[in-house]
Formats: structure tokens, sequence, C-alpha cells
């Protein structure tokens, strides 16, 4: 079918809007250049689309962003207690002056733009090249804008085992910014490295990281999506997981008008396991949508995904997620959970969990439920001289538990636990 | 418990009766040679007209096909479904065939063609009015008292012939082919036709709403149970043919009735396409039961010829309390497309659809469906037993829709598939829509392997693997063969049985 000409000029536009940087290395160009001409082709995604029916694009793909106001950032920041290295973006601009240092055993961090400059570099395996994998059999279109534009992120390589956590903090000042931030990532082998990342980050936010885990390497992923009303993001992590190595991300998100993550995770290697985990809470005017494609291409692999969605005073979540099996990928294990939790009338939970198999010898199963707060349980509580309201955090925090079992790191785990609570109290408050 | 045995000894029997006819494995591949009058090749406003003039229909319904034709003409092919195939060319199809013995309608089952009366006792159809279908009833029940079923038969484009008009005119049920509604019931028909899929709704309804030829019409008039179970055979018989049957049943309040439709069709080498509609209307306390066993030829091992089945099946749960249950046993064509659904509009209103796809070879199924609820209190359970073998590709899809009036619904979805061999495909596509906190609703889907230790006991007790698999097979589809009419559960356990025949060693 011919491309819709809406779809092909609103990509043009946004590539208008966001000029690729020049005067970078030959590869560097190229992988540029066919991201933006595969942008081009499928076009900027509409709400027609398939992959889309839940989430209205509009907003993410207007020239112009729309308004956004910046927040004082959180004060102490999540995972404060835990050492860490600190690198600070301001309104989707890395800022060396807030950061550490970043000199540390068995890693080496630099900017996108020094990387991407150097002729011979290894990140040429990695930029473009997952995110272009990851392409098909279903188009994502902002991930390509990001490769064909993208100035701001980090080039991380981690060597050996690394004793602290990279934490990326994106904090958002100016009200209607609009920031596109790239990460590259590579775990080599029988390395293993912790990514944190908390903030709101700008107005409008497009972040795209590829991950390579190469075989028996660990790579694990924290994150805590920014408290901002106005905020809207769309990001990318495209994950590519060798023999016996694992691949952990859990997201949180508390806020924001509209956040769609997307996560692409390929196993290539035998014996593999990815995790993709994932709670929202939503309040009012917020749409949260995760959106997870995971291909089993090996034999032996595991894969999980855990996703729990509290909902009130009309918040809308999302999840959109897919195990393919390949020919050949005999004695996967693949688990699939979404669950929606209403906590009024007006709130939605929309789900699509797919499997699509194509090798017999495989346990594949996908559960997904939809409800209110079990009043049998909010009974108990209550009947024991708990008030009806910690009754219900109680049991709210309780349900989206078993995604926060999935961070590894017990004192991240807590931390993200602790956040929970504070949310659940404010909540009640206001 | 007595009845289970029996059917279960049954199976046994046939699945062994089967195996050894390793030769004959599409029992109803044969081709009648009946004279029929196909209408011109190709499709345009004159076949619309053509059609309409043969059927003697009304000037309104002439409007309402051209309309729907010249819709057609604007629409685009669904390109979603997880099946390939060749694109269809819809100019080289007939639209229009019946046997030339039809020509002048027959007064009564005596004029019809004998060659197409042998056709029907070769399917096993008991066309006469005297032929009781001598039931696998419950030995409670005494089988001496045999069960009555009322058949419509389809053949090619027309219905040739019902049974038992009498007894169910007595009872005030209507049942009889489309075109005769049209002529003796246009008020019915008008009133209810396209009211629950719309000429528009997608691109083989529009195409069936234009040149649809025959198909079953039911009207169950208020509080009566029909005495029998209804049932339609289609048949397509006629080279190149397309059949585009059109099935409306009205259920009126209080009234009760179970409907059975099967399907074969001759083996080809070319495609066939078919493309049919099926309404139902439930209005306030009335329960429709609509089991279908669709077994239209398959193909060959390599995917040569074969069905490609387009159709649209839905009920309107129109009033309170009504009730809907699709049961659903595809084992034939070499495409299926096929959501059979329910829109629960009617407060404690319920629909249920148990469904078991058994692709085998180089079938394709893509199949499940649509649980609308809009009304308060209404219930709906899926389940679906979804068997893939050979090269086949099998996918559930399916929409379960909770909107926000739809206050203390429920909804139970559970989707299982069973792969056998390495080379085919198990897909799942469910949509889950919630819109209220009241409402519940569960999914549970599961993709497995044929359990080794349960083959493994049945081959050490002297089973050969094929009469394992086939047992195996069976009780993975148990929930569902139960919520089938005795009847039908027969014949549909012996289908499973035939239909994974050489899907093993």
């Amino acid at each position: 079918m011919a491309l819709p000409a809406k779809k092909r000029d609103d990509a043009a536009a946004l590539l208008a809007a966001h000029p690729a940087p020049v005067g970078e290395s030959r590869w560097a160009t190229e992988a540029r250049e066919q991201a933006a001409a595969w942008f081009l082709e499928t076009g900027a995604p509409a709400a027609r689309d398939e992959y889309w029916r839940f989430t209205n694009p509009a907003t993410l793909i207007s020239a112009e962003p729309p308004k956004g106001e910046a927040q004082p950032a959180e004060e102490p920041a999540i995972w404060s207690d835990v050492e860490r290295i600190r690198i600070v973006f301001v309104d989707g601009v890395f800022r060396p002056d807030l950061s550490d240092d970043l000199a540390e055993e068995n890693l080496t961090i630099e900017p996108l733009s020094d990387a991407l400059s150097v002729d011979i570099h290894w990140a040429r395996d990695v930029f473009g090249l997952l995110e272009g994998r990851g392409q098909a059999p279903v188009p994502r279109p902002l991930a390509s804008l990001n490769t064909a534009v993208a100035r701001q992120g980090m080039v991380i390589r981690a060597t050996g085992k690394v004793s602290r956590p990279v934490a990326m903090r994106y904090l958002h000042e100016e009200d209607d910014c609009d920031a596109v931030i790239r990460h590259v990532i590579r775990v080599d082998e029988g390395a293993s490295f912790t990514l944190l990342e908390n903030g709101p980050a700008a107005a409008r936010f497009n972040k795209c990281m590829e991950v390579e885990v190469a075989d028996g390497a660990e790579f694990h992923h924290v994150r805590s999506q920014g408290r901002e009303h106005e905020r809207r993001a769309v990001t990318h992590i495209f994950a590519r997981v060798g023999a016996n190595a694992l691949f952990k991300t859990f997201t949180m998100t508390a806020n924001g008008r509209l956040t769609r993550n997307e996560c692409v995770v390929e196993m290539t290697g035998d014996n593999g396991s990815a995790h993709i985990a994932g709670c929202c809470l939503g309040d009012g005017s917020f749409l949260h949508d995760d959106t997870v494609f995971i291909t089993h291409d090996a034999e032996h692999c595991e894969s999980r995904q855990v996703f729990k969605k509290v909902l009130r005073n009309g918040a809308t979540g999302v999840f959109q997620g897919k195990i393919l099996v390949k020919p050949g990928a005999q004695k996967t294990d693949g688990y699939q959970i979404s669950q929606g939790l209403l906590l009024d009338d007006n709130s939605q939970f929309l789900a699509k969990p797919e499997l699509e198999i194509y090798a017999d010898d495989v346990a594949c199963s996908h559960g997904s439920t939809v409800g209110a707060v079990d009043p049998t349980a909010l009974f108990y509580l209550t009947s024991r001289g708990v008030p009806k309201d910690a009754a219900q955090d109680m049991l709210v925090l309780a349900f989206v538990d078993e995604a926060v079992q999935e961070i590894a790191d017990e004192r991240l785990a807590d931390d993200i636990r602790a956040r929970l609570q504070a949310w659940m109290a404010r909540r009640r408050q206001g | 418990m007595n009845a289970l045995d029996n059917v279960k000894e049954g199976v046994d029997q046939d699945t062994v009766d089967a195996v050894r006819n390793v030769g004959a494995r599409y029992k109803y591949g044969w081709n009648s040679d009946i004279e029929t009058d196909y209408a011109p090749k190709g499709l345009n406003e004159d076949i619309v007209r053509l059609i309409s003039a043969k059927k003697e229909e009304p000037e309104w319904m002439l409007e309402w096909r051209l309309q729907a034709y010249r819709r057609w003409l604007t629409m685009d092919e669904p390109e979603w479904a997880m099946v390939h195939y060749p694109k269809i060319d819809f100019q080289d199809q007939f639209y229009y065939a019946q046997p030339r013995s039809m020509t002048e309608r027959p007064k009564s089952l005596d004029e019809v063609d004998p060659e197409l009366l042998r056709t029907y006792e070769k399917l096993g159809i008991p066309l006469k009015e005297q032929m009781i279908l001598a039931g696998v009833e419950g030995a409670e029940e005494a089988a001496a008292e045999g069960r009555k079923v009322a058949v419509d038969a389809v053949f090619d484009s027309v219905s040739v012939g019902t049974t038992f008009k009498k007894e169910l005119a007595e009872a005030g049920v209507i049942f009889c082919s489309i075109s005769e509604a049209l002529r003796e019931h246009p008020e019915l028909v008008r009133k209810y036709l396209g009211s629950v899929v719309p000429q528009s709704d997608n691109f083989y309804a529009t195409l069936n709403s234009a040149v649809f030829s025959d198909g079953s019409f039911v009207y169950v008039p208020e509080g009566v149970r029909c005495p029998m179970e209804l049932s339609t055979y289609f048949r397509i018989n006629a080279e190149n043919t397309g059949q585009f049957e059109r099935t409306l049943i009205i259920a009126d309040k209080g009234s009760y009735v179970s409907y059975l439709e099967g399907c074969t069709a001759p083996m080809r080498d070319t495609n066939q396409l078919h493309a049919a509609v099926v309404e139902i209307v439930a209005l306030e306390d009335a329960e429709v039961k609509y089991s279908t066993v669709q077994n239209w030829y398959p193909g060959d091992e390599e995917g040569k010829g074969g069905i490609y089945n387009f159709v649209t099946k839905r009920a309107d749960c129109r009033g309170d309390r009504s009730k809907v249950m699709w049961t659903q046993v595809e084992t034939g064509s070499a495409v299926t497309w096929k959501y059979p659904s329910c829109i629960l509009r009617g407060d404690d209103s319920q629909g249920e659809f148990y469904s078991i796809a058994i692709a085998n070879n180089m079938q394709q199924a893509d199949t499940g469906t649509k649980m609308i609820h809009l009304g308060k209190n209404t219930r709906s359970r899926i389940v679906s037993k979804g068997i893939s073998a050979g090269k086949a590709q099998n996918t559930y899809r399916g929409l379960v829709s909770m909107h926000p009036k739809a206050a203390n619904s429920r909804n139970y979805t559970q989707c299982d598939s069973l792969l056998i061999g390495d080379q085919c495909g198990a897909h799942t596509v469910p949509y889950i829509e919630c819109r209220n906190n009241s409402s519940r609703v569960e999914h549970e889907a599961t993709t497995s392997k044929v359990d080794d230790d349960q083959l493994f006991y049945c081959r050490q007790r002297g089973m050969d693997e094929e009469e394992a698999v086939a047992l195996v097979v069976n009780g993975f589809c148990k929930e569902v063969l139960q919520a089938l009419p005795m009847e039908f559960a027969v014949e549909a356990q012996k289908l499973v049985a035939i239909s994974l025949e050489g899907s093993v060693g």
C-alpha cells in the first residue's frame, strides 16, 4: 500500500526540524543517512497504524514540541545512597561540569559526538545496526529518527566487571524543550555492567539505546521515568543478547502525559536470558504504553515480561508484548504477564499480548488480567484495623511488587519501593 | 458417563479405520456429475442483477445488493491476518451455479435430481423426512427415541431442500432458504438483514452482501423452544465456483434454537472461494446455540487446491438475558479467516465461544472471536484450542472489549496451542480492552507440544503412534468437544483423528 502523504510529510518535517550533525566519520554518516531514508520510507507513526492503535502519536511527531512546564528537580535524587558514577544531562545536553569523572576500571565512557567522529571505533558494529535489525517485522520510525539526528548521548563499553553503576540523570530546566538522546552500549564477553536512569529530561524526549550483550555478559538496567505532568517521552531499547548472557531491564513510571517505552530484544545465543519488567502508576491525564518484542533465535533461552499498571482518574495503560520463537529455537521458555489494576471507573487498560511460535518443543505462555482491587482482601485488612486508604495502598504495592522483584540488586529495588510508597501517600493527600 | 464411554469407543474404532485407509485422506473429496447452470464468469453489476432476478427478489433487495457491490469496489482486501495466499482474481470466478434440475423449482423432494440425493446420501445427510439421526445419546435417555434434526441443504449456490417443514411450522418456527424467506417473509428479512453485519463491514462481507446466492433463514417466535435441532449442509460441487451463503437467525423473546452447520467440497487442484455471512439476532431471554463442523477440502499435502474460507459470523445479543454460544470445529479449508463474534448489548447477556482449529499439511487458519461487552453484567467465555501439524500455521486472534458502561462484566479467555512437529507454527494475537473497573478480564494462553510422557504411556499400551497422538489431541480438545451437540461431537472427534493423519512419523 502506498504510504499516506501525511506520514511522509510528518517524517520530512521532523527531519527538517532536527538537522543531522555534520563532520562525523563516514560509517556514522552512512548509518544516519540509512536511518533517515528508512524513516522517510516508513513515514512518521500515525494513529491508524496497528502498532499505535492504543496510543495516539500526534504529540510525539509534531514539528514543534508541545508545551511543557519544567518543574524543580526531585531532591534527593533516587539511588542517592548508592555509590555510582553520575552523568547529568540538562534539557538533553551533557553537562560535564555537573557530572562525575568518567574514568572507571573496566569501563570507557565517551560522548556520542566524539565516538561517531572516530574512523575506527567499536561502536560502528552497534550504532544504527541493532536499531536497524529491530525495524522488522514492525517499523519503529521514531527510533530511526533518533539514529538519523541524535547528537547527545553516551557511548559506553564495559570490558570486565564494573563495580559501580553508571547513573544518568536527565534534568529539565527550559519549559518547552525537545531532547533527542542516543546511547550505545557494549558489554564484552564475561563483563557485567549496571545502568541507572532517572529524570524527566525535557518537555518531549526521544531516547534510544542500543545494547550489545556479548556471550556470558550481564547487563542490568533500572530506570525511573521522572515526575512531571506534561512530560511526553518515547524511548527505545534495542538489545542483542548472546549465549549464556543476561539482560535485565526495569522501568518505573509514575507520571507524564504520554510515555511510550519500546523494548526490542533479540536472543541470538543459546542459554541466554532476558527479563523486561515495568510498573506504572497513572493518575489523571496519563497514558503509558509498554511495547515489547522478544525474538528467540537460539535454543534454551528464557524470556520474561512482567508488567503491572495501576490506573486512576482517567489514566490509560497500554501493553503490547510479543514473543516470537523462530524455527529451530527449541527449548524456549517464554513467559509474559500483563496486569492492570483500575482504581476507578474512568481508567482503562488495553493489552495485546502476542505469541508467534515456529518451534514445537517450547513452553510459552502469557497471562493478562484486569480488574479492581480485590474487595475481599480489602475487607480482610480493614477488619484487622488497617484504615481503608492504607489498606488499598498496601494492596497496590503488593500488586506491583512482582515487577519490582525483577530488579536483581535489592538496594535499587528498595529505593523504587520507597518512591512508590511516597507516590501513593502523596496521592492520598492531594 | 456412559455416553462419553460410547463416544470414546466410537472414536477409537474410527481412528483405527482412518489409519487403515490412509489412501482416502479426505473422504468427501468426490465430485458429483450433476448438470450445472452457471452465470457468466466474473463480477459486475449485471451479474448482481442476474442473481437477484434468478431469485425473483423484490426491488429493494436488488438495490441493497447493488449498494453493497458499489461499496465493495472501493474496498481493499484485508492483509492483517497471518495467512498467505496468491492474490485472488475475483473476475475468474463463477458467482452463481445451480444444479440444472433446480431450474424448475421442484415441488417436493421426489422431483430432485436423484444424483443430487445420492450426493447427500454419500455425505450422510438425512435429507428425507423420515430419516432420523440415531444419536449417540446417553444410555440413561434410552436411545430408542432418536433425535430429530431438520436439514436445509445448500448445493453450490442454491438451497435444494429443507426437511421437517411441517412440524416446524406447527411450532411456528420458520426454517427455509433465504431466497424463500425473501419471497415469503420479506418484512422479517428486511428488518434484520444486515443489521448485525452491515453491508460495509469488511471486504468479504460486502462481497457476500452483493452476490449471496442462498443460505438459511430461521425465525423462532416468542417463547418457542424449537422442537428439533436445525441443520444446514453446504457443499461446493461445481468447479471455479465461489459459494456465498448468507444465514440469518432470529430468536425472538424467550425462544431457544440450536443450529448445526456442516460443509464439504470436492478435491480440486484450484482454490475455491467461500465467503459466507452469518447473522444472529437474540432478543430478550432468547438463546441460540450455533455449532459448526467445517470440513471444506483443505488442499493436498503440497498445499495444492483447497477452499479459501473467509467467513464473517456475528451474533447480536440485543435483548436482556439473551445468550449465544458459538462452537466450531475447524478442520478443513486451505485458508481460514473466521471470527464468530458476540455483541453483548443487552444487560446480563452472555456470549460463549468454543473452538477447535486444526491445521495440518499446508493449511493456514486465522480464527478467533470478538466479545464486545456493552451491557451491564454481561459475561463471556472463550475456550480456543489450536492444533498445528505438518507445515501449517494456526493463529488465534481475538478481541475482548469492556465498554465504560458494561459494569460488572466478566470475561474468561483460555487459548491453548499444541504443536506437532517442528515445521508448523502456532500464534496468539489477543486484544484486551477494559474501560471500567467493575469488570474483570482474564486471559491465559499456553503453547506446548504433545507431551512425550503421555505418548509413551499410550505406546506402551499397544497403540501405534498415530492413534496415540489422536487420543492425546482429543483429550486436549475435550472442553470444546463437550460443548458440541452429541452427534456433532462424534463427528468432530473422528475429524480430529482424520485431520491429523500423516502428521507423525
